[in-house]
């Protein structure tokens, strides 16, 4: 029957098209007519490249797939014949693997955006949580990822994060080998990641960035400022502090994904490799279950998390420290799902918060960089300790927030949006 | 009537048992999908426990089984062999104490195996994968105090003959020790653990 409500085309075929699929409402709901404050800055620019991203890595990763082969005999050699052989493999590999760190890097950034003005704060708790779970599962997908060019530490790595479920009392080395699928990683093991990279993860993901847009355009953007701009509406009901999306921010978004993509480029054509830190250097000799890498570590974007598992080398009572670590890992991607419950402040963004909030939040972002410089490197005792230190500010950051928030004195916040 | 012929006790339970229903239909689908996931038939063969007889091993001799494609042996220590071993220098190696994961955990002490006299090591250097060779006596290789046991040939590694690594070579960690059990006194099965007590 459809809603008789909905905004349809005049004539011609946009309202043939509108009495059957709502798409001028559509495109007015999130385009033409979602207004936007009007004072975002540089920080807004990360949601629109993830999505570029997000295209960049299922368009390369299909052509990839067309080459590839998932198996434990043919898959190191499948991905040296994309590189050498196939018209441009190189180039769309090197594009899918930049893909992954850029996806990463720009993830980060759009986050720490979130944190800095407070855009996960009422009444945007669930355009937050669907973000984190698109982040936890562009974290499985990137794992299961790196699996497949069947490389050293494409098989080392796994086995320490596959390891990692085995710590888990009494159900863990059946989990481990129910996750392998083999008694050590195996062609299964690879096949299985294989379809969960390609097919599932993928497609749970694109729900999720959908829902996260739903959930987004249901309450509108945040802000710098963090305030409200649909208090403030002329006599039309536009939002006065709001423009909208389509053209303005369409055209902002254009300019920041040319730059983006000059770096991008630069990346691509000149260190593909990004230092042994896209590419570890251990993955160009095929994988081999006899000999273990001097050095195993995580690619980049896991090593803060890779450095709080190894700073916990103390038992707890019964717990080890094995699953100790496992533990406080895993607690703290949990602790940032509840983060807009932890957040007592009457104000969102930083601007307006007290001097607690803003060294607070200086303080996480150094520990969380100085965890990522830690668990790229191997350990000693002196970087176990700072390790250490980091994560209890990295924990102190949320589990302290609900003090610090409400203790300090925030600043009046403006009527209107500023600069 | 009130409601117009509608039962809504009825419907409640109607309503009750068809969601049970469902709810066990979903779980029974669930089964083959999470059960798919348990290692095959194929890999299972593959990774089978083997069997190792040892009655007619002497002492100071060294057999080899295959296990997951892994060489392992099995080498019956002679009494003289335990005290080289036992009463070696700890300094000389890297974790005389096997405190790395790199056995079970009922195998302990500086003999690391669960008899005094029968070792059982993976054979396969932990530095880049080589098969170190045997070199049991105090005579097989050029070094002050030699205790017997293994010297890899690629690089240069030594381990007592309990598989400990000595300091300053390239290898980072002892050799692995599987799983095993002793069936009988004479039989071994390597790849099970054994049984908790």
């Amino acid at each position: 029957m459809g809603n008789p409500n909905r905004v349809k085309a005049e004539s011609g075929i946009m309202r043939w098209v509108d009495d059957r699929f709502p798409a001028t409402q559509m495109w007015q709901d999130h385009l033409s007519k979602y207004y936007a404050p009007k004072n975002f800055n540089f920080w807004y620019f990360f949601g629109s490249l993830a999505m570029l991203l997000l295209v960049n890595q299922i368009l390369t990763g299909v052509w990839l797939t067309m080459s590839y082969n998932p198996s434990g005999e043919g898959a190191f050699a499948s991905v040296e014949y994309i590189m050498r052989d196939v018209e441009y493999g190189w180039l769309i590999r090197y594009m899918h693997s930049t893909g992954a760190s850029a996806f990463f890097v720009v993830i980060y950034l759009h986050m720490f955006r979130a944190l800095l003005y407070g855009s996960y704060k009422a009444p945007r708790e669930l355009v937050w949580i669907f973000g984190m779970a698109i982040y936890l599962l562009l974290m499985a997908e990137a794992f299961m990822g790196y699996l497949l060019p069947w490389g050293q530490m494409s098989y080392w790595g796994a086995q320490v994060i596959i390891s990692l479920f085995a710590t888990i009392p009494f159900i863990g080395p059946d989990l481990a080998q129910w996750i392998r699928g083999d008694f050590l990683i195996s062609g299964i093991t690879l096949n299985r990641f294989f379809a969960l990279h390609v097919v599932a993860l993928p497609i749970v993901i694109l729900a999720l960035v959908v829902l996260h847009i739903i959930a987004l355009h249901e309450v509108g953007s945040n802000n710098p400022d963090g305030i409200d701009i649909k208090e403030k509406k002329d006599e039309s009901g536009k939002p006065l502090d709001g423009i909208p999306f389509h053209p303005y921010y369409t055209v902002k978004d254009i300019f920041g994904v040319a730059v983006f993509l000059f770096v991008f480029a630069m990346v691509i054509f000149y260190f593909p490799e990004g230092g042994g830190y896209f590419l570890e250097r251990p993955n160009f000799e095929p994988a081999n279950p006899m000999v273990t890498p001097d050095h195993i570590a995580p690619v980049w974007y896991f090593t803060p998390f890779y450095a709080i598992l190894r700073a916990i080398t103390f038992d707890i009572g019964p717990l080890q420290a094995e699953f100790l670590g496992v533990v406080f890992m895993g607690g703290a991607i949990a602790v940032l799902f509840v983060l807009p419950w932890l957040d007592r402040s009457p104000v969102r963004s930083m601007r307006y918060k007290g001097w607690m909030s803003k060294v607070a939040l200086l303080l996480f972002a150094i520990s969380f960089v100085i965890l990522g410089i830690l668990g790229a490197i191997p350990a000693t005792p002196i970087r176990t300790a700072v390790a250490q230190l980091c994560t209890v500010l990295y924990f102190a950051f949320f589990l302290l927030m609900p003090l610090y928030t409400k203790l300090e004195k925030s600043k009046p916040v403006p009527e209107r949006v500023t600069g | 009537m009130a409601d117009n012929g509608v039962n809504k006790g009825r419907r409640r339970l109607l309503l009750g048992a068809t969601t049970v229903v469902g709810a066990v239909g979903a779980v029974g689908v669930a089964v083959p999908f999470v059960a798919s996931w348990q290692p095959s038939a194929r890999a299972r063969a593959a990774g089978a426990p083997v069997q190792a007889d040892i009655s007619k091993l002497e002492p100071g001799q060294r057999i080899t089984v295959e296990w997951r494609g892994r060489p392992v042996w099995i080498v019956k220590r002679t009494q003289d062999m335990i005290e080289r071993t036992e009463n070696f220098d700890p300094a000389r190696l890297v974790d005389p104490d096997s405190t790395a994961p790199q056995q079970p955990p009922y195998v302990t002490g500086p003999l690391r195996s669960i008899r005094p006299d029968i070792s059982v090591l993976i054979g396969i250097c932990t530095h880049l994968g080589c098969s170190p060779l045997f070199r049991p006596e105090p005579d097989d290789v050029d070094m002050a105090a030699w205790p017997g046991g293994y010297f890899c040939p690629c690089h240069g590694s030594y381990f007592d003959l309990s598989g400990r690594v000595f300091r300053n070579v390239p290898a980072p960690s002892n050799l692995e020790v599987p799983p095993y059990r002793f069936e009988t006194d004479d039989i071994i099965i390597v790849g099970e653990d054994e049984e908790v007590a």
